[in-house]
């Protein structure tokens, strides 16, 4: 099993939902996060005082699939999240040790 | 000179003006957070650029005497508008500077009433030179029409405090609008949800406190007339609400919040042109019939391509159409002492509401779509796609509506 945490453009959620759904993996978590790469941030400006806000808007989606789909899943989400701009974000893969769903204390695999 | 008049037009006009931020907060919550702002200073801005526009030249355009048509530039820079009375534009017995700021606010209202069917992708700038200029060539000229003693008016048509003037003409722009800047690049596809319900409710009961100086303050005068339409607004949006609240739960199961500010704007627009000449329990019946066509006006513009993103065509078009004719129907002349609608023996007075109406649809639809037409040759109506992605308030204002993370900032040096 492997966890694979995207961080992508607010505005990309459903499209990688949809090409996650197309792939038969119904299962997410998604949050709200700040962050930053390479992107610079923006200027923002309150009362006369300029602020760099470094931190910029994102969300993280989390999925948890068997090794055997997990290049396929990580191939739809940089495709459906992509715009080609700096500020894309990132996808990580983190091996899962064990997975147990907890309204019947079953382990899964 | 009346002193009663004068300080219940003072509060009135207070009133109105409340209604422009009540407004924003209607809008703001309905959208999404990354446009909140934006979608927000599309209300607050009118107050700025229309409240000067209609200053310096509106209030000329629409009640100095002129013709038939169109007033003239004998009051521009408010020459003579001082502190006597009204005297020729109006009898009234308030100074006549503040009867221009009472019209004043209606002007400031209609054109951000507009913003609601293009919020989420039009370009600022864009909107910004659209609604000062809207209220000049097509607000003006309507105002003139049916208060300032023009056509429609020598026609019989009876608008009390704007059914016409200000929600059929709104609604008309907005769909025009609507049509001519073109939907979000993400409509249809993605989930588009109110991020902030709460703020719509609060812009709701805001909007009803101001209505009542939108209304009662129509009657130009503390008189029992002003009275009667306060009672009237109190009512009809009262029946709406009742009235959707069932249509909700006949459809969904469940009465919804939404649903609920919705009705309640509804049957404020629906009342609006009857106020001060229908009877209170006509009110009642008024309110209640005009949930109806609103409503499905929304559930059918919904399946469409239109993007009236905020509904402006089912709340303030179809309501203030719905209200208009309706006004030929209840209008009962021992109470307002001017006509009769069809239920009190003028039927004939539907016919000249509706005329009234069409005119203002047509008018307000053809000049909106030139002015757009016009106004995108020298600037883009749109603000590009990756800035839509982003979100109006980072890329338009420079600004976040929601911003948690103080120590994700650092001050700018120098500045």
């Amino acid at each position: 099993m492997k966890l694979i945490k995207s961080i992508v453009r607010p505005n990309k959620v459903d499209d990688v939902k949809d090409a996650l759904a197309r792939l038969n993996i119904s299962g997410m978590t998604v949050t709200e996060v700040r962050g930053h790469g390479k992107q610079k941030g923006h200027t923002a400006i309150y009362r006369g005082k300029e602020y760099n806000v470094s931190l910029l808007p994102k969300m993280e989606i989390e999925i948890v699939v068997p090794d055997s789909i997990a290049d396929e899943a990580i191939k739809a989400i940089v495709q459906a999240a992509r715009t080609g701009e700096i500020g894309d974000g990132r996808v990580f893969v983190l091996p899962v040790l064990e997975s147990y769903r907890i309204r019947t204390g079953e382990k899964e695999s | 000179m009346n002193q009663a008049d004068t300080a219940w037009m003072l509060i009135a006009t207070a009133l109105v003006l409340l209604m422009t931020p009540a407004l924003a907060f209607f809008y703001g919550g309905l959208v999404r957070s990354k446009n909140a702002l934006n979608t927000m200073m599309m209300s607050y801005i009118s107050l700025g650029f229309v409240g000067i526009a209609w200053a310096l030249l509106g209030y000329s355009l629409a009640l100095a005497p002129g013709s038939n048509w169109l007033g003239d530039t004998s009051m521009a820079l408010l020459n003579g508008v001082g502190l006597a009375e009204t005297g020729a534009v109006v009898p009234l017995t308030i100074p006549h500077a503040l009867y221009m700021a009472f019209q004043a606010t209606f002007c400031i209202i209609t054109a951000a009433l507009i913003s609601g069917a293009i919020v989420e992708r039009m370009r600022f700038s864009a909107y910004l030179v659209f609604i000062t200029l809207w209220s000049l060539v097509v607000y003006a000229p309507m105002a003139h029409w049916v208060w300032g003693g023009g056509w429609l008016a020598d026609m019989g048509a009876w608008d009390f405090a704007g059914g016409t003037v200000v929600h059929v003409n709104a609604g008309a722009a907005a769909f025009v609008a609507a049509l001519v800047v073109g939907k979000r690049t993400d409509y249809g596809g993605t989930s588009i949800l109110p991020h902030n319900v709460p703020t719509v409710l609060l812009g709701a009961g805001l909007l009803w406190f101001g209505w009542f100086g939108f209304n009662a303050g129509s009657a130009l005068a503390a008189s029992p007339i002003a009275g009667l339409a306060f009672v009237t607004t109190m009512l009809a949006p009262a029946a709406t609400l009742v009235v959707w609240t069932f249509l909700d739960i006949l459809r969904s199961g469940k009465p919804t919040a939404v649903g609920a500010a919705t009705a309640i704007v509804v049957g404020l627009v629906a009342i609006t042109p009857a106020a001060g000449f229908i009877s209170p329990m006509s009110a009642i019946a008024l309110g209640a019939i005009a949930a109806v066509p609103s409503y499905l006006t929304l559930i059918i513009r919904a399946k469409t391509s239109l993007d009236d993103s905020l509904d402006v065509v089912a709340a303030h078009g179809v309501g203030g159409t719905v209200g208009a004719l309706l006004t030929g129907v209840f209008a009962d002349m021992s109470l307002n002492g001017l006509f009769n609608g069809a239920l009190y023996g003028n039927p004939n007075q539907v016919l000249i509401q509706g005329a009234a109406v069409l005119t203002a649809i047509v008018y307000s639809g053809g000049m909106s779509f030139i002015l757009l037409k016009v106004i995108g040759l020298v600037i883009p109506l749109r603000a590009s796609v990756s800035d839509e992605g982003t979100g109006l308030d980072i890329t338009q204002h420079g600004e976040e509506a929601y911003l948690h993370t103080g120590g994700a900032s650092s001050q700018v040096h120098g500045a």
